[in-house]
């Protein structure tokens, strides 16, 4: 029962970062910084049976396989920057966090853009 | 992957800031507030090189794992 020890590390954390926060906000900014990072890292390692699946089934479902890394790419892109996003914006600065949000948009809008153009050339050929 | 290291280190990052409160309150109360300072600086960059490390560990999984 992995999810009983997330959620006990992360009630332990809470209580320690808000000990922190009346006396050293800066400090319970990297805690809890840390904490992010940890729970992280334990669910994403969980990850990779889920990609093998999906590689599976699209192998079996004949759907060009070039564009699934470009996809998982995209997703690994939101993550990051749903990350640092919610830490800017755990320590107050909304800006910051709206600048990576930003900055993620932009690189997942450049990686989409050859799936973008394969789909605009379909129904440019589609059409009449 | 291994628990108990990862509350290890929330429990340093605790232990650092509550030794960092003390040591900043008696430095003020002998009125060295420039030592009182200084203290904080470098409590600060003590866990915040302890967790570049976990972020730098983390950001290599990611990479592997989101085939960058």
């Amino acid at each position: 029962m992995e999810i009983i020890q997330i959620v006990i590390f992360c009630i332990i954390a809470t209580i320690i970062i808000v000990m922190l926060k009346a006396h050293r906000p800066e400090i319970a900014v990297q805690a809890s910084l840390a904490v992010g990072v940890i729970v992280f890292a334990l669910i994403i390692s969980r990850l990779s049976p889920i990609f093998d699946f999906i590689k599976i089934y699209t192998g079996k479902a004949n759907i060009n396989s070039q564009y699934i890394p470009v996809l998982i790419k995209i997703v690994g892109i939101a993550y990051i920057t749903e990350f640092g996003a919610e830490v800017c914006r755990d320590a107050g600065e909304n800006s910051i966090a709206s600048k990576v949000e930003m900055a993620g948009k932009v690189l997942i809008t450049i990686l989409a853009v050859p799936i973008v153009t394969t789909l605009l050339e379909l129904i440019i050929k589609i059409m009449p | 992957m291994d628990f108990s290291m990862n509350i290890d280190l929330i429990f340093r990052i605790a232990a650092v800031g509550i030794l960092i409160s003390i040591l900043n309150a008696i430095l003020k109360q002998t009125g060295r507030d420039e030592l009182a300072m200084l203290t904080t600086l470098s409590g600060l960059v003590l866990v915040l090189v302890m967790v570049a490390r976990e972020i730098v560990n983390l950001f290599n999984l990611i990479k592997t794992m989101f085939q960058f």
